[in-house]
């Protein structure tokens, strides 16, 4: 410690403020408020999370471009969404480490012992997802605008909306991650980065999974984010068809499970 | 008096393996309103794991424990809303700036905006904190911190308020500064206080009352004079310029004070005895009529170190050798 704190010593007077009872819509909002805080006074992290999907479509696309003799605005069209799913990814896994991070410093504790529900602690956080994950698809498509993409617009806005619940769901199955692994931070991202990978090279994001082997196929059935990016690329393209609803359901199943797995570990939490 | 804290044969058991390791065993604690207590013993003695019961933090294996009238396995929110707590680490996130932690944390106990903000600028106010209200919890220093979390245990003016270990860490400075706040506290608002604490000099300066746990039982509750006198007397520490002059020092001091425990080693003699300091005087009166003239003599007030010395044979200083419980309990939570 460098100087010594000198400081007068007199805890207000005031005991008058007595807690009341809150609903479980105030709680999740407080929470969700408060998460999001450090993100709008901090926005760093939402432009580096913006950084490395740049670094796909500007680099990887030109390599589409070439190896299936599309014209970029087609190729566009197709990775794009694909993109914007991975970005989500990248950002929504990850999310766990600040709750972690809580857990290390006491602030996770503290709030365990507060009033706020538990599912309140975990939706609210988990709801935070959404916000970085919009502004940073929004970016990508104005990137991409330019180079010939071509968005339809209430497709646009349904896919975005899809990927916000497909968000929620995988923000609070990474916190649940936290949660499980506790204060081992070796164990959360060993755990998250050994399942990314494979999520996201079996949903066909980066190339298309047409004439892949049976059994690669098979497994890219039973990978929900498949779902989620062919429902993208359907509604970004403005085909209302199966994929889209395929995609949603999808979306909202993982939103269920994962909410429902986070509020058990919060609620396990001590 | 009205009581806030009732526990009836509360235990926790961790599980490690086929071991199992009893942190906390059929304690009964009655802690009435306003009451200031202090939980003292060594590390892995069970404090932390029972105010961590209290405050729902962890679930009793078996007993029970209501606080604040609110049984805290069946009715926790209530028990939650009811208590302010100070943990070990930094309650504030430390991504976020310390105001916002503050009023949020307030917004969680249900008083409005408005209420929540007045309130955090007083307390930040009071602990010398309002130059710091904007910055972020991180860039704070360690005693800014802590200060922080005293903010923060506070923020919705509990009746009761759990701290653990309040002040490791913290240099002397500060240390004094948090046990001022935590007597003014008292006495201004009446609360009632339970602190965990290895520190026997902060035992002695908060608690009035004072409850020596070892292996999760407790050996001894009562006040800090009560306990030193009960199981610690003053030590009387006298050298003599021969051997002999000591030995007969040490007969006179044991035929005139039956109840002191007299020891003598060569030239020195040391009697422990309760109200010491009450009978030096007579003491060397009788040497004087003897003719034996003691060098040195020195006469010290016992601290809850002898206390808890002679109460489980070891010194609250020593580290357990045996495995501790707080590890345990990591492995097992």
């Amino acid at each position: 410690m460098s100087a010594v704190d000198t400081h007068p010593t007199r805890t207000p007077d005031a005991p008058a403020p007595v807690s009341r009872a809150t609903s479980p819509l105030h709680d999740t909002a407080l929470v969700f408020v408060r998460e999001l805080r450090p993100v709008v006074r901090d926005p760093f992290s939402v432009i580096f999370g913006i950084i490395q999907p740049l670094f796909f479509l500007g680099l990887f696309t030109p390599l589409l471009v070439a190896s299936s003799g599309q014209s970029t605005a087609d190729t566009l069209q197709w990775f794009v969404p694909g993109v914007i799913v991975m970005l989500a990814l990248f950002g929504t896994s990850t999310t766990g480490a600040n709750l972690q991070f809580e857990m290390q410093t006491g602030s996770h504790e503290r709030t365990l012992v507060s009033p706020l529900s538990r599912s309140s602690l975990m939706i609210g956080r988990a709801l935070k997802e959404i916000v970085p994950t919009i502004v940073q698809a929004l970016v990508i498509v104005g990137v991409a605008v330019p180079f010939g993409f071509r968005p339809d617009l209430a497709g646009l806005v349904v896919g975005l909306v899809v990927l916000s619940v497909f968000c929620v769901g995988l923000g609070a199955l990474s916190y649940a991650l936290a949660l499980a692994v506790k204060e081992n931070q070796w164990a959360f991202w060993g755990v998250q980065q050994t399942l990314l990978f494979p999520l996201m090279l079996l949903a066909g994001i980066l190339l298309p999974l047409q004439g892949a082997p049976g059994w690669l196929e098979a497994l890219s059935k039973v990978n929900p984010l498949t779902y989620v990016v062919d429902a993208e690329r359907a509604l970004i393209e403005g085909s209302w068809n199966g994929d889209a609803v395929a995609g949603a359901a999808a979306a909202a199943i993982t939103c269920v499970v994962g909410l429902v797995v986070g509020a058990r570990a919060m609620r396990a939490s001590s | 008096m009205d009581t806030m804290i009732e526990t009836r044969g509360l235990t926790r058991e961790f599980h490690t393996g086929k071991k199992t390791v009893t942190a906390v065993k059929d304690l009964d604690l009655h802690i009435a309103q306003g009451e200031m207590v202090a939980l003292l013993g060594p590390n892995g003695a069970g404090k932390s794991t029972t105010l961590r019961m209290l405050t729902t933090l962890l679930a009793p294996t078996t007993g029970s424990a209501t606080v604040a009238g609110h049984d805290v396995v069946t009715d926790q929110r209530a028990v939650r809303r009811a208590i302010g707590y100070i943990g070990q680490g930094n309650s504030a996130a430390h991504a976020q700036r310390a105001i916002d932690e503050l009023v949020v944390s307030g917004q969680s106990y249900g008083l409005s905006r408005t209420q929540a903000r007045t309130r955090a600028a007083e307390l930040m106010e009071s602990l010398g904190l309002s130059e710091q209200a904007k910055q972020k919890v991180m860039t704070l220093s360690g005693g800014q911190r802590r200060r922080l979390d005293i903010a923060m245990g506070l923020i919705h003016a509990p009746g009761l308020l759990f701290l653990d270990e309040p002040s490791t860490g913290l240099d002397p400075q500060n240390r004094a500064n948090l046990q001022e706040h935590i007597l003014d506290l008292r006495h201004r608002h009446g609360a009632t206080v339970v602190l965990t604490t290895h520190y026997l000099d902060e035992a002695d300066a908060l608690a009035e009352r004072i409850v020596v746990v070892d292996n999760g039982r407790v050996v001894a509750d009562d006040t800090p004079a009560a306990l030193k006198a009960d199981h610690a007397g003053d030590r009387i520490a006298l050298t003599f310029s021969s051997p002999g002059d000591a030995s007969r020092a040490a007969e006179r001091a044991s035929a005139a004070h039956p109840a002191a425990q007299v020891t003598h080693t060569s030239r020195a003699v040391d009697i422990q005895v309760a109200g010491g300091s009450g009978i030096v005087a007579g003491l060397l009166g009788d040497y004087a009529q003897a003719g034996i003239t003691p060098s040195t003599v020195e006469v010290a007030r016992p601290t809850l170190d002898d206390v808890f010395l002679s109460l489980t044979g070891r010194s609250l200083r020593e580290g357990r050798t045996d495995t501790s419980i707080d590890t345990l309990e990591e492995v097992a939570a």
